[in-house]
């Protein structure tokens, strides 16, 4: 196994192995090979395409959660300049599973705001592995009211396997630090612009995904509790995580069906991590797409088409009255 | 079965029937002091232990009935009822799942919503029923609440929710999370037109209802000893690997660390909210006629 590849992409890891051998033999062979490579590299890409074009919600999950995905600030130095972070709550602490601060794309200022997740085992404990705590998203809630205040769009990214469940964070109120969220990102007077990036997980991800539009990269995933705990509650077993990715549809694809979200953002062949320039760019476009056409429509009607499409969530009957 | 009865002629048998001799639901074991209780006398009581105070889990409609003046009631949007668009299965189908939760309770979903008075005082009154798949918020849920909360901004008439719930209802799967959103939207309308929300936190209230509505009342009031939090203890304990504190996530847990208002007791409930009811509403104290 190479663990540079998930499991679904052995294959591939396979050929690129061969590939590699032939390159190898090739620098000190008279004989051209350059033919086969070029064979071997054509046969691996329509490879990676028919293996990506029919992955399960349980492979998505996984490449939402790959170690080399690329996360908020890969993407912020790529789409943005003037990038000027801004920390803390100003009540108790700044959080670095939330990173936020103004930024311009295409001169335009914006405030961002996105989940963090670490590169390594140290940021990942500074990061806390991408999990807010309440003055995480108390600091988002502070930089979202100051976008209100000087008429900049927010922008934000979603990245987290949840909020945190600690003592810390319920002593702290998780709860009212994700419900006043909610509450204000519903009615903030300025366009609010959300992007699923990777792991969409819960009310920690919901906790900044109110928005006017809500995309999500083609590979990322989005779901009311993570397949391993759907699992081990419904199915009473978290090896069940596959089935209950597959029930509860997480990916992009079917959230769109469901008109859940508006747009799905394309990644390159192989998911992001292996062209993040690339990736940038489509979000990029999708952005100041996004943009433009919230600016279009006027704060008073974006207001109150925000509101209408957060009272149409849900599904049921209405039963004749007896 | 001892061998003593064992030797006993089948037709004299007793097997059980010592126990048939009380009638079903006569008495009652309170949960927590484990006191044998009269049944009548614990429903007067509104389902709290008088020996040990420990109040017992009351289900959607009764709540309602405790708390609401006996007249005017009248029920709103009791004709939502619950789809499975997702054909959500797990070790069971949802569908399936719902028949029997209707079938135990009676009720078409897991949110009961009346309009009526509290000691005179018009309110729209909320409540969630438990034993409907852990009160859990799915479609239906979120919106009952949002028709209660219109009928309450049409006529502004103050809303009160009773909060009992395990959280967002995985069957929905992200449908159940958008009413998160959904249901503080409608509040955020609420607090701008200023129409009082008072959010009462019962056992236990969890997850995606203490993640949204639950936590968002002008005032929040929790009953004694009710475990509230965002995620459940069990998941804690897995998380940070330790032991938790005594009286961890309960409300009085909760008063202290400023999450509620205040601690108050079923039985005064009914006098507390009208009085705070009327002051937010800056009308004047009315001598309470029942």
């Amino acid at each position: 196994m190479n663990p540079n590849y998930l499991d679904f992409e052995q294959p591939i890891a396979e050929l690129e192995a061969k590939i590699e051998e032939l390159r190898y033999v090739g620098d000190d062979s008279e004989i051209n090979i350059g033919e086969e490579i070029t064979k071997l590299q054509e046969k691996s890409r329509s490879l990676t395409r028919s293996i990506f074009s029919k992955l399960t919600p349980w492979q998505t999950s996984k490449l939402a959660r790959h170690p080399m995905r690329p996360y908020t600030l890969d993407y912020i130095d790529r789409i943005f300049t003037d990038f000027q972070e801004l920390h803390g709550d100003r009540s108790f602490a700044d959080d670095s599973a939330i990173v936020g601060g103004m930024a311009r794309i295409d001169g335009m200022p914006v405030m961002i705001i996105g989940h963090q997740k670490g590169r390594d085992t140290k940021e990942n404990i500074r990061r806390n592995f991408g999990m807010p705590r309440p003055e995480g998203y108390r600091k988002a809630l502070r930089l979202m009211k100051m976008a209100e205040r000087f008429r900049i769009p927010v922008i934000t990214f979603i990245d987290t396997p949840g909020a945190y469940p600690g003592v810390d964070a319920e002593e702290r109120g998780q709860s009212e630090a994700i419900a006043r969220n909610l509450f204000v990102m519903a009615d903030l007077k300025t366009p609010i612009i959300c992007t699923v990036i990777g792991e969409g997980g819960s009310g920690g991800a919901l906790a900044i995904g109110v928005g006017d539009r809500v995309m999500m990269l083609e590979y990322s995933t989005y779901s009311v509790i993570s397949p391993e705990g759907c699992a081990s509650i419904l199915w009473k077993s978290a090896e069940k995580a596959e089935d209950a990715a597959e029930a509860m549809g997480i990916t992009a694809k079917r959230l769109k069906e469901l008109e859940l979200i508006d747009d799905i953002v394309r990644e390159p062949l192989g998911s992001a991590y292996r062209d993040i320039d690339t990736t940038a760019r489509n979000i990029k476009q999708a952005l100041v797409g996004a943009l433009e056409s919230t600016e279009k429509v006027g704060l008073d009607k974006l207001l109150d088409q925000r509101y209408e499409r957060l009272m149409s969530y849900g599904n049921f009957i209405k039963e004749e009255a007896s | 079965m001892s061998w003593f009865e064992k030797l006993m002629p089948s037709r004299i048998r007793t097997e059980g029937g010592t126990k048939r001799a009380i009638p079903e639901g006569l008495w009652s074991k309170c949960t927590a002091c484990s006191a044998v209780l009269y049944r009548a006398e614990l429903e007067r009581n509104q389902d709290v232990c008088p020996k040990c105070n420990h109040h017992m889990r009351v289900y959607g409609r009764r709540r309602l009935d405790i708390f609401l003046d006996e007249s005017p009631r009248e029920e709103i949007a009791s004709e939502y009822v619950p789809v499975d668009k997702l054909r959500f299965k797990d070790s069971k189908k949802y569908k399936d799942r719902l028949i029997q939760a209707q079938k135990n309770t009676d009720e078409k979903d897991a949110l009961i919503a009346y309009k009526g008075k509290v000691k005179g005082v018009d309110v729209v009154a909320v409540s969630f029923d438990f034993r409907f798949m852990g009160g859990s918020m799915g479609s239906v849920v979120g919106e009952k609440f949002v028709q209660a909360a219109n009928v309450s901004l049409a006529e502004n008439i103050p809303l009160v929710c009773f909060s009992a719930s395990g959280g967002a209802r995985m069957q929905e799967a992200l449908f159940s999370l958008m009413q998160m959103a959904k249901t503080s939207a409608v509040l955020a309308r609420m607090a701008r037109q200023r129409v009082p929300f008072i959010s009462v936190l019962t056992d236990p209230t969890m997850g995606g209802v203490s993640a949204s509505f639950a936590m968002l009342g002008d005032v929040n009031i929790a009953e004694p000893r009710a475990l509230i939090g965002f995620a459940g203890p069990r998941v804690i304990e897995q998380t940070v690997r330790e032991k938790l504190p005594e009286g961890f996530q309960r409300s009085e847990f909760l008063l202290e660390h400023g999450a509620v208002d205040m601690i108050v007791d079923r039985r005064d409930l009914r006098d507390r909210i009208s009085s705070l009811l009327l002051m937010l509403m800056n009308k004047p104290a009315i001598q309470a006629s029942q």
